[in-house]
């Protein structure tokens, strides 16, 4: 295979610049993967490299993904707030590469609340 | 933690929290001198004398919501139980450095892990911050700087979809050939 380069790089930002122009880059979704020591040790991590590959796989480009660090309820972990514009954020507890498909698919592109998972509705206060 | 990629993740995040703009994540493989050697330096905020005394005390935190912080506890023992050291570094308002060797052959020594993931998972998640990671495998090295990117994608975010697989396949590419074997 042949080196990737900085030239690569500028292929792949015209290439960019030429698809920006045709989408609306309106942010629908915000899904934070909660990274604590807690959380990576239980399995953030994969639930994390599956939550990447089912955006890539779904083509979608209204998600954000962000981490945080831990929340005190590290029992819990791995957990996950998906947040849709203009609804309460939902946080899932004990979450796996499987249930973060699933939340992916049926909540964040479907709008259906998976709730045999979640934990709790809102968000955290912390004092 | 499992892997010793855990444990970068886990760090990495210290430094982020500790407002750091400029992190760098450095792995040393050295055969001869069976030694593996994890250093990540950040120009956060540091820590005062006083915090470094306390910061290994796994019920020392500076979080409000839980009594435990574990950290760095337990990067030092992954360490120590692979006949390493743990150093850690720290000026305030200067950054932090923290650095951990291992026996790199040594039994207990945990796997390095899925790297690529972990500096993908911290590129995509700190857009804000830049990212210099340095892999060095006896004589060769692998070296790769989100600054460097930066500067030729211009306005594009460094955590667009297609710059993410630009950076996973030069990563894939650079391990290969500098043919790791932690």
């Amino acid at each position: 295979m042949a080196k990737l380069t900085i030239d690569d790089l500028k292929k792949i930002k015209e290439k960019v610049h030429k698809e920006m122009s045709l989408r609306d880059g309106d942010r629908r979704v915000r899904i934070t993967v909660h990274m604590g020591t807690c959380g990576i040790a239980s399995g953030a991590k994969e639930v994390m490299d599956t939550l990447l590959e089912e955006i890539e796989a779904a083509k979608v480009n209204d998600v954000i993904v962000t981490t945080s660090g831990c929340m005190g309820l590290c029992s819990r972990e791995p957990l996950v707030t998906v947040e849709v514009v203009n609804q309460d954020p939902i946080k899932y507890e004990y979450v796996n590469p499987n249930k973060m498909r699933q939340i992916f698919k049926r909540h964040v592109l479907a709008g259906e609340v998976q709730t045999p998972f979640v934990l709790a509705k809102g968000s955290e206060v912390i004092k | 933690m499992l892997t010793l990629a855990d444990h970068i993740l886990d760090i990495t995040e210290n430094s982020v929290r500790a407002g750091a703009k400029f992190i760098e994540i450095s792995i040393e493989e050295d055969t001869a001198q069976d030694l593996l050697a994890i250093e990540i330096k950040d120009d956060g905020h540091g820590m005062s004398e006083d915090v470094l005394q306390k910061v290994l005390d796994p019920f020392y935190t500076t979080k409000t919501v839980r009594r435990v912080g574990l950290g760095l506890p337990l990067l030092r023992d992954a360490a120590e139980r692979a006949q390493g050291h743990f150093f850690l570094k720290s000026q305030q308002n200067s950054g932090t450095q923290v650095k951990a060797t291992f026996g790199l052959g040594h039994l207990d020594r945990q796997p390095l892990g899925a790297l690529i993931n972990t500096i993908i998972i911290l590129i995509i998640s700190n857009s804000q911050v830049d990212f210099f990671y340095k892999h060095r495998h006896n004589d060769r090295r692998f070296e790769l700087d989100t600054r460097e990117i930066r500067k030729e994608i211009e306005d594009i975010p460094i955590n667009h979809p297609e710059i993410i697989k630009y950076i996973r396949a030069a990563m894939e590419e650079g391990l290969r050939d500098i043919e790791s074997e932690a």
